[in-house]
Protein backbone atom coordinates (compact mmCIF):
# COMPACT_ATOMS: atom_id res chain seq x y z
CA UNK A 1 0.00 0.00 0.00
CA UNK A 2 1.31 3.46 -0.91
CA UNK A 3 1.34 5.30 2.39
CA UNK A 4 1.42 9.08 2.59
CA UNK A 5 1.66 9.15 6.37
CA UNK A 6 2.99 6.47 8.66
CA UNK A 7 3.23 6.96 12.41
CA UNK A 8 4.92 4.32 14.55
CA UNK A 9 4.87 4.11 18.34
CA UNK A 10 4.73 7.85 18.83
CA UNK A 11 5.12 8.99 22.43
CA UNK A 12 4.97 12.65 23.40
CA UNK A 13 5.24 14.54 26.68
CA UNK A 14 4.69 18.06 27.92
CA UNK A 15 7.16 18.26 30.78
CA UNK A 16 6.55 15.09 32.70
CA UNK A 17 2.94 14.68 31.55
CA UNK A 18 2.40 12.01 28.92
CA UNK A 19 0.20 13.38 26.13
CA UNK A 20 0.50 10.69 23.46
CA UNK A 21 0.97 7.05 24.43
CA UNK A 22 2.37 4.81 21.73
CA UNK A 23 0.37 6.03 18.74
CA UNK A 24 0.62 4.10 15.46
CA UNK A 25 -1.27 5.02 12.34
CA UNK A 26 -1.16 4.61 8.53
CA UNK A 27 -2.78 6.92 5.99
CA UNK A 28 -2.76 5.76 2.34
CA UNK A 29 -2.27 8.36 -0.39
CA UNK A 30 -5.41 10.16 -1.54
CA UNK A 31 -7.36 9.36 1.61
CA UNK A 32 -9.12 11.69 4.04
CA UNK A 33 -8.37 10.76 7.63
CA UNK A 34 -10.39 12.41 10.35
CA UNK A 35 -8.88 12.48 13.82
CA UNK A 36 -11.62 12.76 16.41
CA UNK A 37 -11.48 13.12 20.12
CA UNK A 38 -12.71 15.25 22.97
CA UNK A 39 -10.85 18.11 24.60
CA UNK A 40 -7.59 16.95 26.10
CA UNK A 41 -7.52 13.78 24.02
CA UNK A 42 -4.14 14.73 22.56
CA UNK A 43 -5.34 15.45 19.03
CA UNK A 44 -3.76 18.91 18.85
CA UNK A 45 -0.43 17.55 20.11
CA UNK A 46 -0.71 14.72 17.60
CA UNK A 47 -1.26 17.22 14.80
CA UNK A 48 1.71 19.33 15.96
CA UNK A 49 3.86 16.18 15.95
CA UNK A 50 2.74 15.35 12.41
CA UNK A 51 3.62 18.90 11.33
CA UNK A 52 7.07 18.70 12.90
CA UNK A 53 6.22 21.56 15.27
CA UNK A 54 6.62 19.40 18.36
CA UNK A 55 9.46 16.97 18.91
CA UNK A 56 8.14 13.63 20.03
CA UNK A 57 9.79 11.79 22.91
CA UNK A 58 10.09 8.63 20.85
CA UNK A 59 8.61 6.95 17.80
CA UNK A 60 8.60 7.69 14.08
CA UNK A 61 6.62 10.02 11.85
CA UNK A 62 7.04 9.21 8.16
CA UNK A 63 5.61 11.71 5.71
CA UNK A 64 5.75 10.78 2.01
CA UNK A 65 8.19 8.00 2.88
CA UNK A 66 10.61 10.13 4.91
CA UNK A 67 11.09 10.10 8.66
CA UNK A 68 10.69 13.78 9.54
CA UNK A 69 12.60 13.38 12.78
CA UNK A 70 15.70 12.34 10.84
CA UNK A 71 15.52 15.08 8.22
CA UNK A 72 17.99 17.94 8.39
CA UNK A 73 16.78 21.50 8.12
CA UNK A 74 17.16 21.72 4.35
CA UNK A 75 15.37 18.42 3.76
CA UNK A 76 12.57 19.48 6.12
CA UNK A 77 12.35 22.75 4.21
CA UNK A 78 11.76 20.80 1.00
CA UNK A 79 9.28 18.53 2.76
CA UNK A 80 7.28 21.54 3.90
CA UNK A 81 6.69 22.57 0.29
CA UNK A 82 4.63 19.37 0.01
CA UNK A 83 2.60 20.15 3.11
CA UNK A 84 -0.28 22.55 3.46
CA UNK A 85 -1.77 23.47 6.83
CA UNK A 86 -4.96 25.33 7.62
CA UNK A 87 -4.97 26.27 11.29
CA UNK A 88 -8.04 26.49 13.46
CA UNK A 89 -8.08 30.27 13.67
CA UNK A 90 -6.76 30.65 10.12
CA UNK A 91 -3.39 32.07 11.26
CA UNK A 92 -3.49 34.53 8.38
CA UNK A 93 -0.99 37.35 8.67
CA UNK A 94 -3.01 40.32 9.82
CA UNK A 95 -0.66 42.86 8.31
CA UNK A 96 -1.09 41.36 4.82
CA UNK A 97 -4.15 41.29 2.59
CA UNK A 98 -5.88 38.02 1.75
CA UNK A 99 -4.17 38.01 -1.66
CA UNK A 100 -0.73 38.68 -0.15
CA UNK A 101 -1.30 35.89 2.36
CA UNK A 102 -2.12 33.41 -0.39
CA UNK A 103 0.79 34.59 -2.57
CA UNK A 104 3.33 34.38 0.28
CA UNK A 105 4.35 30.69 -0.13
CA UNK A 106 4.75 31.19 -3.90
CA UNK A 107 6.87 34.30 -3.37
CA UNK A 108 9.08 32.59 -0.82
CA UNK A 109 9.51 29.22 -2.48
CA UNK A 110 9.38 29.84 -6.22
CA UNK A 111 11.04 32.08 -8.79
CA UNK A 112 7.78 32.66 -10.65
CA UNK A 113 7.14 36.12 -12.02
CA UNK A 114 4.61 38.38 -10.38
CA UNK A 115 1.84 37.89 -12.95
CA UNK A 116 2.06 34.07 -12.73
CA UNK A 117 1.98 34.28 -8.94
CA UNK A 118 -1.10 36.50 -9.15
CA UNK A 119 -2.88 34.13 -11.52
CA UNK A 120 -2.07 31.08 -9.39
CA UNK A 121 -3.20 32.72 -6.17
CA UNK A 122 -6.43 33.93 -7.81
CA UNK A 123 -7.11 30.41 -9.06
CA UNK A 124 -6.89 29.11 -5.51
CA UNK A 125 -9.10 31.93 -4.24
CA UNK A 126 -11.61 30.91 -6.91
CA UNK A 127 -11.48 27.33 -5.63
CA UNK A 128 -12.46 28.48 -2.15
CA UNK A 129 -15.05 30.99 -3.45
CA UNK A 130 -13.16 34.06 -2.33
CA UNK A 131 -12.49 35.74 -5.66
CA UNK A 132 -12.85 39.49 -5.33
CA UNK A 133 -11.78 39.49 -1.67
CA UNK A 134 -8.04 39.49 -2.25
CA UNK A 135 -7.53 43.13 -1.33
CA UNK A 136 -9.24 42.83 2.04
CA UNK A 137 -7.36 42.38 5.29
CA UNK A 138 -8.13 39.27 7.41
CA UNK A 139 -9.80 41.48 10.05
CA UNK A 140 -12.44 42.42 7.45
CA UNK A 141 -13.46 38.79 6.79
CA UNK A 142 -16.03 36.58 8.50
CA UNK A 143 -15.01 33.39 10.35
CA UNK A 144 -15.92 31.15 7.42
CA UNK A 145 -14.08 33.36 4.94
CA UNK A 146 -10.94 33.34 7.12
CA UNK A 147 -10.99 29.52 7.15
CA UNK A 148 -11.41 29.43 3.38
CA UNK A 149 -8.63 31.98 2.87
CA UNK A 150 -6.38 29.89 5.12
CA UNK A 151 -7.27 26.86 3.00
CA UNK A 152 -6.41 28.77 -0.18
CA UNK A 153 -3.00 29.62 1.29
CA UNK A 154 -2.51 26.00 2.38
CA UNK A 155 -3.16 24.62 -1.11
CA UNK A 156 -1.47 27.33 -3.18
CA UNK A 157 1.69 25.22 -3.62
CA UNK A 158 -0.43 22.18 -4.61
CA UNK A 159 0.79 20.16 -1.65
CA UNK A 160 0.55 16.40 -1.49
CA UNK A 161 -0.45 16.52 2.18
CA UNK A 162 -3.08 18.81 3.62
CA UNK A 163 -3.71 19.21 7.34
CA UNK A 164 -6.83 20.93 8.56
CA UNK A 165 -7.37 21.79 12.21
CA UNK A 166 -11.03 22.08 13.23
CA UNK A 167 -12.51 23.27 9.92
CA UNK A 168 -16.06 23.50 11.27
CA UNK A 169 -15.35 25.07 14.65
CA UNK A 170 -17.20 28.33 15.07
CA UNK A 171 -18.93 28.20 11.70
CA UNK A 172 -22.63 28.24 10.92
CA UNK A 173 -24.03 24.96 9.49
CA UNK A 174 -24.10 26.21 5.88
CA UNK A 175 -20.50 27.47 5.94
CA UNK A 176 -19.46 24.25 7.62
CA UNK A 177 -21.08 22.09 4.91
CA UNK A 178 -19.48 24.21 2.20
CA UNK A 179 -16.06 23.69 3.73
CA UNK A 180 -16.66 19.93 3.99
CA UNK A 181 -17.55 19.78 0.32
CA UNK A 182 -14.45 21.77 -0.51
CA UNK A 183 -12.27 19.25 1.34
CA UNK A 184 -13.83 16.37 -0.61
CA UNK A 185 -13.33 18.27 -3.87
CA UNK A 186 -9.65 18.80 -3.06
CA UNK A 187 -9.10 15.10 -2.51
CA UNK A 188 -10.95 14.16 -5.70
CA UNK A 189 -9.56 16.88 -7.95
CA UNK A 190 -5.99 17.14 -6.65
CA UNK A 191 -5.47 13.68 -5.13
CA UNK A 192 -4.34 15.20 -1.87
CA UNK A 193 -3.97 13.16 1.28
CA UNK A 194 -5.90 15.08 3.88
CA UNK A 195 -5.81 14.90 7.66
CA UNK A 196 -8.64 16.71 9.41
CA UNK A 197 -8.77 17.18 13.16
CA UNK A 198 -12.29 17.77 14.37
CA UNK A 199 -14.82 16.98 17.03
CA UNK A 200 -17.80 17.77 14.80
CA UNK A 201 -19.49 14.43 14.17
CA UNK A 202 -21.56 15.40 11.14
CA UNK A 203 -18.56 16.86 9.40
CA UNK A 204 -16.45 13.78 10.22
CA UNK A 205 -19.09 11.37 8.91
CA UNK A 206 -19.42 13.31 5.71
CA UNK A 207 -15.79 13.69 4.69
CA UNK A 208 -13.89 10.80 6.27
CA UNK A 209 -12.54 7.78 4.44
CA UNK A 210 -11.23 6.66 7.81
CA UNK A 211 -11.76 7.96 11.30
CA UNK A 212 -9.24 7.68 14.12
CA UNK A 213 -10.66 8.15 17.58
CA UNK A 214 -8.21 9.49 20.15
CA UNK A 215 -8.88 9.46 23.86
CA UNK A 216 -6.50 10.35 26.67
CA UNK A 217 -3.51 10.05 24.37
CA UNK A 218 -4.43 6.65 22.96
CA UNK A 219 -6.02 5.54 19.71
CA UNK A 220 -9.24 3.79 20.59
CA UNK A 221 -9.82 2.70 17.01
CA UNK A 222 -9.20 3.54 13.37
CA UNK A 223 -11.84 2.51 10.88
CA UNK A 224 -14.39 3.55 8.32
CA UNK A 225 -17.36 5.69 9.34
CA UNK A 226 -19.56 2.60 9.62
CA UNK A 227 -17.01 0.71 11.69
CA UNK A 228 -16.69 3.60 14.11
CA UNK A 229 -20.45 4.04 14.35
CA UNK A 230 -20.89 0.34 15.10
CA UNK A 231 -18.08 0.16 17.62
CA UNK A 232 -19.01 -1.36 20.95
CA UNK A 233 -16.30 0.62 22.77
CA UNK A 234 -17.95 2.58 25.59
CA UNK A 235 -15.72 5.64 25.26
CA UNK A 236 -16.33 5.83 21.50
CA UNK A 237 -20.04 5.50 22.01
CA UNK A 238 -20.10 8.24 24.64
CA UNK A 239 -18.13 10.49 22.25
CA UNK A 240 -20.48 9.74 19.34
CA UNK A 241 -23.63 10.14 21.39
CA UNK A 242 -22.41 13.15 23.31
CA UNK A 243 -22.75 11.48 26.68
CA UNK A 244 -20.94 12.73 29.72
CA UNK A 245 -18.13 10.53 30.96
CA UNK A 246 -18.88 8.75 34.20
CA UNK A 247 -15.48 7.44 35.12
CA UNK A 248 -15.17 5.44 38.31
CA UNK A 249 -13.79 7.58 41.08
CA UNK A 250 -10.94 6.32 43.19
CA UNK A 251 -11.91 7.52 46.69
CA UNK A 252 -8.35 7.74 48.03
CA UNK A 253 -7.08 9.62 45.02
CA UNK A 254 -10.08 11.96 45.19
CA UNK A 255 -9.38 12.80 48.85
CA UNK A 256 -5.68 13.32 48.17
CA UNK A 257 -6.50 15.70 45.28
CA UNK A 258 -8.74 17.76 47.56
CA UNK A 259 -6.34 17.93 50.46
CA UNK A 260 -2.99 18.35 48.71
CA UNK A 261 -1.04 21.51 49.36
CA UNK A 262 -0.26 23.56 46.32
CA UNK A 263 3.35 23.52 45.19
CA UNK B 1 12.21 25.28 56.97
CA UNK B 2 9.83 24.84 54.06
CA UNK B 3 9.93 28.58 53.31
CA UNK B 4 13.77 28.49 53.17
CA UNK B 5 13.67 25.56 50.75
CA UNK B 6 11.09 27.38 48.65
CA UNK B 7 13.19 30.55 48.55
CA UNK B 8 16.23 28.56 47.41
CA UNK B 9 14.09 26.80 44.82
CA UNK B 10 12.73 30.13 43.55
CA UNK B 11 16.25 31.58 43.29
CA UNK B 12 17.39 28.44 41.48
CA UNK B 13 14.49 28.55 39.02
CA UNK B 14 15.01 32.25 38.32
CA UNK B 15 18.73 31.73 37.76
CA UNK B 16 18.06 28.89 35.32
CA UNK B 17 15.41 30.90 33.45
CA UNK B 18 17.76 33.93 33.26
CA UNK B 19 20.55 31.78 31.82
CA UNK B 20 18.03 30.23 29.41
CA UNK B 21 16.94 33.70 28.29
CA UNK B 22 20.56 34.80 27.75
CA UNK B 23 21.08 31.69 25.61
CA UNK B 24 17.91 32.42 23.66
CA UNK B 25 18.99 36.02 23.01
CA UNK B 26 22.46 34.89 21.91
CA UNK B 27 20.93 32.31 19.55
CA UNK B 28 18.60 34.95 18.14
CA UNK B 29 21.54 37.28 17.51
CA UNK B 30 23.62 34.61 15.76
CA UNK B 31 20.69 33.24 13.76
CA UNK B 32 19.65 36.70 12.50
CA UNK B 33 23.12 37.31 11.08
CA UNK B 34 23.34 33.77 9.79
CA UNK B 35 20.20 34.28 7.68
CA UNK B 36 21.40 37.67 6.53
CA UNK B 37 24.69 36.23 5.25
CA UNK B 38 23.75 32.70 4.17
CA UNK B 39 20.00 33.10 3.59
CA UNK B 40 20.23 33.48 -0.18
CA UNK B 41 22.34 30.31 -0.45
CA UNK B 42 19.59 28.42 1.34
CA UNK B 43 16.82 29.91 -0.83
CA UNK B 44 15.67 32.01 2.11
CA UNK B 45 17.13 35.44 1.54
CA UNK B 46 16.34 38.27 3.93
CA UNK B 47 14.16 40.51 1.76
CA UNK B 48 15.26 44.09 1.17
CA UNK B 49 11.60 45.14 1.02
CA UNK B 50 11.07 43.78 4.55
CA UNK B 51 14.12 45.70 5.84
CA UNK B 52 12.90 48.90 4.16
CA UNK B 53 9.44 48.44 5.66
CA UNK B 54 10.86 47.95 9.15
CA UNK B 55 13.26 50.85 8.68
CA UNK B 56 10.31 53.06 7.80
CA UNK B 57 8.44 52.05 10.95
CA UNK B 58 11.43 52.24 13.29
CA UNK B 59 13.20 55.24 11.79
CA UNK B 60 11.29 57.38 9.33
CA UNK B 61 8.07 57.39 11.35
CA UNK B 62 10.06 58.46 14.43
CA UNK B 63 11.81 61.40 12.77
CA UNK B 64 9.28 64.01 13.94
CA UNK B 65 9.13 63.04 17.58
CA UNK B 66 12.92 62.47 17.74
CA UNK B 67 13.55 65.95 16.32
CA UNK B 68 11.14 67.61 18.77
CA UNK B 69 12.52 65.80 21.82
CA UNK B 70 16.17 66.47 20.98
CA UNK B 71 15.41 70.10 20.16
CA UNK B 72 13.73 70.42 23.57
CA UNK B 73 16.72 68.79 25.26
CA UNK B 74 19.01 71.29 23.53
CA UNK B 75 16.88 74.20 24.77
CA UNK B 76 16.77 72.78 28.30
CA UNK B 77 20.53 72.34 28.40
CA UNK B 78 20.96 75.92 27.21
CA UNK B 79 18.61 77.24 29.90
CA UNK B 80 20.30 75.28 32.69
CA UNK B 81 23.79 75.96 31.32
CA UNK B 82 23.31 79.69 31.02
CA UNK B 83 21.77 79.88 34.50
CA UNK B 84 24.66 77.95 36.04
CA UNK B 85 27.43 79.68 34.12
CA UNK B 86 26.02 83.09 34.98
CA UNK B 87 27.49 82.58 38.45
CA UNK B 88 30.95 82.64 36.90
CA UNK B 89 30.11 85.16 34.23
CA UNK B 90 30.94 82.57 31.60
CA UNK B 91 27.58 82.21 29.81
CA UNK B 92 29.19 81.97 26.39
CA UNK B 93 30.81 78.71 27.46
CA UNK B 94 27.36 77.16 27.30
CA UNK B 95 28.11 76.16 23.70
CA UNK B 96 30.82 73.82 24.93
CA UNK B 97 28.53 72.14 27.44
CA UNK B 98 25.72 71.70 24.95
CA UNK B 99 27.94 70.42 22.15
CA UNK B 100 29.59 67.75 24.27
CA UNK B 101 26.62 66.63 26.32
CA UNK B 102 24.23 66.44 23.36
CA UNK B 103 26.51 64.43 21.08
CA UNK B 104 28.05 62.19 23.72
CA UNK B 105 25.13 61.64 26.01
CA UNK B 106 21.72 63.13 25.57
CA UNK B 107 21.01 62.43 21.93
CA UNK B 108 21.92 58.70 22.11
CA UNK B 109 20.13 58.25 25.42
CA UNK B 110 16.92 60.08 24.51
CA UNK B 111 16.70 58.45 21.07
CA UNK B 112 17.48 55.04 22.61
CA UNK B 113 14.73 55.42 25.20
CA UNK B 114 12.30 56.79 22.60
CA UNK B 115 12.89 53.91 20.16
CA UNK B 116 12.72 51.35 22.99
CA UNK B 117 9.36 52.74 24.05
CA UNK B 118 8.01 53.24 20.57
CA UNK B 119 9.37 50.39 18.46
CA UNK B 120 10.38 47.96 21.23
CA UNK B 121 6.83 47.75 22.53
CA UNK B 122 5.35 47.47 19.06
CA UNK B 123 7.79 44.70 18.04
CA UNK B 124 7.13 42.67 21.20
CA UNK B 125 3.35 43.12 20.89
CA UNK B 126 3.30 42.34 17.18
CA UNK B 127 5.37 39.17 17.44
CA UNK B 128 3.60 38.12 20.64
CA UNK B 129 0.22 38.40 18.94
CA UNK B 130 1.53 36.50 15.92
CA UNK B 131 2.73 33.80 18.27
CA UNK B 132 -0.61 33.55 20.02
CA UNK B 133 -2.62 33.45 16.78
CA UNK B 134 -0.37 30.66 15.42
CA UNK B 135 1.06 32.92 12.70
CA UNK B 136 4.60 31.89 13.74
CA UNK B 137 3.55 28.22 13.49
CA UNK B 138 2.05 28.99 10.08
CA UNK B 139 5.38 30.43 8.92
CA UNK B 140 7.22 27.36 10.14
CA UNK B 141 4.91 24.89 8.42
CA UNK B 142 5.17 26.92 5.23
CA UNK B 143 8.93 26.39 5.40
CA UNK B 144 9.59 30.06 6.13
CA UNK B 145 12.03 30.53 8.98
CA UNK B 146 10.47 33.05 11.43
CA UNK B 147 13.86 34.47 12.44
CA UNK B 148 14.76 35.09 8.81
CA UNK B 149 11.32 36.43 7.91
CA UNK B 150 10.55 38.57 10.98
CA UNK B 151 13.58 38.99 13.24
CA UNK B 152 16.44 39.61 10.79
CA UNK B 153 14.77 42.56 8.97
CA UNK B 154 13.92 44.20 12.32
CA UNK B 155 17.48 43.68 13.50
CA UNK B 156 19.08 45.18 10.40
CA UNK B 157 16.62 48.07 10.25
CA UNK B 158 17.31 48.87 13.90
CA UNK B 159 21.09 48.82 13.34
CA UNK B 160 20.73 51.23 10.41
CA UNK B 161 18.05 53.57 11.70
CA UNK B 162 19.12 54.15 15.30
CA UNK B 163 22.50 55.73 14.36
CA UNK B 164 20.74 57.87 11.75
CA UNK B 165 18.17 59.04 14.29
CA UNK B 166 20.98 59.84 16.72
CA UNK B 167 22.77 61.96 14.09
CA UNK B 168 19.48 63.79 13.57
CA UNK B 169 19.18 64.10 17.36
CA UNK B 170 22.69 65.60 17.56
CA UNK B 171 21.76 68.22 14.98
CA UNK B 172 18.41 69.07 16.56
CA UNK B 173 19.91 69.25 20.07
CA UNK B 174 22.56 71.69 18.88
CA UNK B 175 19.89 73.65 17.02
CA UNK B 176 17.80 73.88 20.21
CA UNK B 177 20.83 75.20 22.07
CA UNK B 178 21.57 77.66 19.28
CA UNK B 179 18.01 79.03 19.23
CA UNK B 180 17.94 79.62 22.99
CA UNK B 181 21.47 81.07 23.01
CA UNK B 182 20.42 83.49 20.25
CA UNK B 183 17.39 84.61 22.24
CA UNK B 184 19.17 84.83 25.59
CA UNK B 185 22.76 85.76 24.72
CA UNK B 186 22.29 87.06 21.20
CA UNK B 187 24.87 84.61 19.84
CA UNK B 188 24.33 84.38 16.07
CA UNK B 189 23.64 80.98 14.47
CA UNK B 190 26.80 81.15 12.38
CA UNK B 191 28.96 81.95 15.41
CA UNK B 192 27.27 79.18 17.39
CA UNK B 193 27.80 76.69 14.55
CA UNK B 194 31.41 77.70 14.09
CA UNK B 195 32.17 77.43 17.81
CA UNK B 196 30.41 74.03 17.98
CA UNK B 197 32.43 72.71 15.03
CA UNK B 198 35.66 73.90 16.70
CA UNK B 199 34.75 72.06 19.91
CA UNK B 200 33.44 68.83 18.48
CA UNK B 201 35.86 66.11 17.46
CA UNK B 202 35.28 62.85 15.65
CA UNK B 203 35.64 61.17 19.03
CA UNK B 204 32.61 63.02 20.43
CA UNK B 205 30.39 61.98 17.54
CA UNK B 206 31.72 58.43 17.45
CA UNK B 207 30.94 58.01 21.15
CA UNK B 208 27.29 58.58 20.33
CA UNK B 209 27.43 56.28 17.34
CA UNK B 210 29.14 53.43 19.22
CA UNK B 211 26.40 53.70 21.84
CA UNK B 212 23.76 53.73 19.11
CA UNK B 213 24.88 50.30 17.82
CA UNK B 214 24.84 48.90 21.35
CA UNK B 215 21.38 50.34 22.03
CA UNK B 216 20.07 49.04 18.68
CA UNK B 217 21.20 45.53 19.62
CA UNK B 218 19.62 45.82 23.06
CA UNK B 219 16.25 47.06 21.78
CA UNK B 220 16.04 44.55 18.93
CA UNK B 221 17.12 41.49 20.93
CA UNK B 222 15.09 42.25 24.05
CA UNK B 223 11.91 43.05 22.11
CA UNK B 224 12.23 40.11 19.73
CA UNK B 225 12.99 37.58 22.43
CA UNK B 226 10.10 38.80 24.58
CA UNK B 227 7.76 38.67 21.60
CA UNK B 228 8.77 35.18 20.48
CA UNK B 229 8.45 33.78 24.00
CA UNK B 230 4.93 35.05 24.69
CA UNK B 231 2.68 32.60 26.47
CA UNK B 232 -0.74 33.05 28.02
CA UNK B 233 -2.94 34.93 25.54
CA UNK B 234 -3.70 38.64 25.74
CA UNK B 235 -2.28 38.94 29.25
CA UNK B 236 0.94 37.33 28.07
CA UNK B 237 1.23 39.79 25.19
CA UNK B 238 0.68 42.73 27.57
CA UNK B 239 3.25 41.37 30.00
CA UNK B 240 5.83 40.79 27.24
CA UNK B 241 5.31 44.31 25.89
CA UNK B 242 5.81 45.93 29.28
CA UNK B 243 8.79 43.68 30.00
CA UNK B 244 10.38 44.49 26.64
CA UNK B 245 10.17 48.24 27.25
CA UNK B 246 11.28 48.17 30.88
CA UNK B 247 14.17 45.78 30.16
CA UNK B 248 15.31 47.69 27.07
CA UNK B 249 15.34 51.04 28.87
CA UNK B 250 17.08 49.59 31.94
CA UNK B 251 19.76 47.89 29.83
CA UNK B 252 20.21 51.05 27.76
CA UNK B 253 20.80 53.22 30.83
CA UNK B 254 23.20 50.68 32.38
CA UNK B 255 25.05 50.14 29.09
CA UNK B 256 25.26 53.91 28.66
CA UNK B 257 26.89 54.28 32.05
CA UNK B 258 29.41 51.51 31.31
CA UNK B 259 30.29 52.86 27.86
CA UNK B 260 30.53 56.43 29.06
CA UNK B 261 32.99 55.29 31.73
CA UNK B 262 35.21 53.38 29.32
CA UNK B 263 34.99 55.82 26.41
CA UNK B 264 36.07 58.72 28.58
CA UNK B 265 39.07 57.16 30.29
Amino acid sequence: MDLAIQVKNLVSHYGERVILKDISLDVPRGEILVIMGGSGSGKSTFLRSLLGLKKATSGKVNLLGKDIMQLNELEMHDMRKNMGVAFQGGALFNSLTVGENVRLPLREHTDLDESTINIMSRMKLEVVNLSGFEDLKPAELSGGMIKRAALARAIVMDPKLLFFDEPSAGLDPVASVELDELIITLRDAMQMTIVVVTHELESAYKIADKITVLDQGEILMTGTVEEVKNSKNKRIQSLLHRQARHDDVDADEYISRLTRTST
Amino acid sequence: MISVTRSIETIGRKTVSSIEECGYIAALFIESFYWLIFGSKRHQAVRLSAIVNEARQIGVDAVGISAVLCFAIGVMLAIQGIETLKTFGAQSQVILGIALSVTREFSPLIIGILVAGRSGSSIAARIGTMNESQEIDALQVMGINPVRFIAAPIFIAMLIMLPLLIILGDFMGLLGGAVYSYIELNISFSAYAQRSLEILTINDLSQGLIKSFVFANIIALVSLSNGFQVKGGAEGVGHATTRAVVMSISYIVIADMIFTYFLNR
